[in-house]
């Protein structure tokens, strides 16, 4: 059941992701993004991997999309983009799907590794669940690496509120 | 095991690639944008997968920090965009030439 359950939403996965980067209207394609990213909070919820799920939903499909959808509410270009490119599509379609190639004949013919890393589901649910194993491992290995995604988060905060303001022009002769 | 590991580690690559092929075919900055995002998140599920597969947590711990720095991308990145449409009034690639020599 769960395996019927991971080929639906990779399916619903997959058309979203081309219906993605196909839709020559970007509100659609904002819209197909978001669908992608249920279908991945899905996947996640399969694996076990139940706060990643969460924060999927919560950070993605709510904070980034809306983002995403109020720039595109806010920039209306009325010119139809052409979509002709220097890249055509006869070079990118057979060099990315050389790279896919590759990168599934190594997945395939690799041995799967016999390492364990000792967090069974069994384990995590008698330490108290997926979500307090990660944050007992974020909190003590991880507090350094921690620490710096905040200040990255405040740099890209005021990063983002001086690129998007509005200039005066008196600021500009000064 | 849902499903054997290389079937997973294979869409994520699928996904991945959908999402290489819209950086390299779109001239549209905002499907750009949404394209990287895809990427990011291909990785992410690559994460996670393998963090299933080996019976580690430190996989997942990983996803969060990308989480954090996929959503400061795209702040930064829908600036720029938001910067840049307010001198050209445009979102088209093509029309960043301002370095080029006039023919």
């Amino acid at each position: 059941m769960p395996t019927l359950f991971f080929y639906a939403f990779a399916v619903l996965a997959l058309i979203s992701s081309i219906l993605v980067i196909v839709k020559k209207d970007p509100v659609a394609s904002s819209l197909s993004l978001i669908l992608v990213f249920f279908a991945f909070a899905g996947i996640y919820a399969l694996l076990e991997a139940h706060l990643v799920a969460a924060l999927q939903i919560l950070v993605y499909a709510g904070a980034v999309m809306v983002l995403f959808v109020f720039v595109i509410m806010l920039l209306h270009d009325p010119r139809k983009l052409s979509e002709k490119n220097a890249i055509g599509a006869w070079v990118a379609v057979p060099v990315v799907f050389l790279f896919f190639t590759q990168l599934v004949m190594v997945f395939r013919d690799s041995p799967v590794s016999s390492f364990e890393g000792g967090f069974s589901p069994e384990q995590i649910e008698v330490w108290g669940g997926n979500t307090e194993v990660i944050a007992e491992t974020m909190f003590s290995k991880y507090l350094f690496p921690f620490e710096l995604i905040s200040v990255l988060l405040l740099a890209a905060m005021v990063g983002a509120i001086a690129l998007s303001k509005r200039h005066s022009q008196r600021s500009w002769n000064s | 095991m849902i499903v054997e590991s290389w079937i997973l580690l294979s869409f994520c690559a699928l996904i991945f690639c959908v999402g290489l092929l819209g950086v390299l075919l779109r001239r549209n900055l905002l499907v750009i944008l949404m394209s990287i995002e895809l990427m990011l998140n291909a990785i992410n599920l690559t994460f996670v997968s393998f963090s299933y597969q080996l019976q580690d947590i430190h996989g997942q711990v990983c996803v969060f920090f990308v989480i954090a720095l996929a959503a400061s991308e795209s702040a930064v990145g829908l600036a720029l965009v938001i910067a840049w449409f307010r001198t050209m009034k445009t979102t088209d690639t093509y029309a960043m030439q301002y370095l080029r020599e006039s023919p």
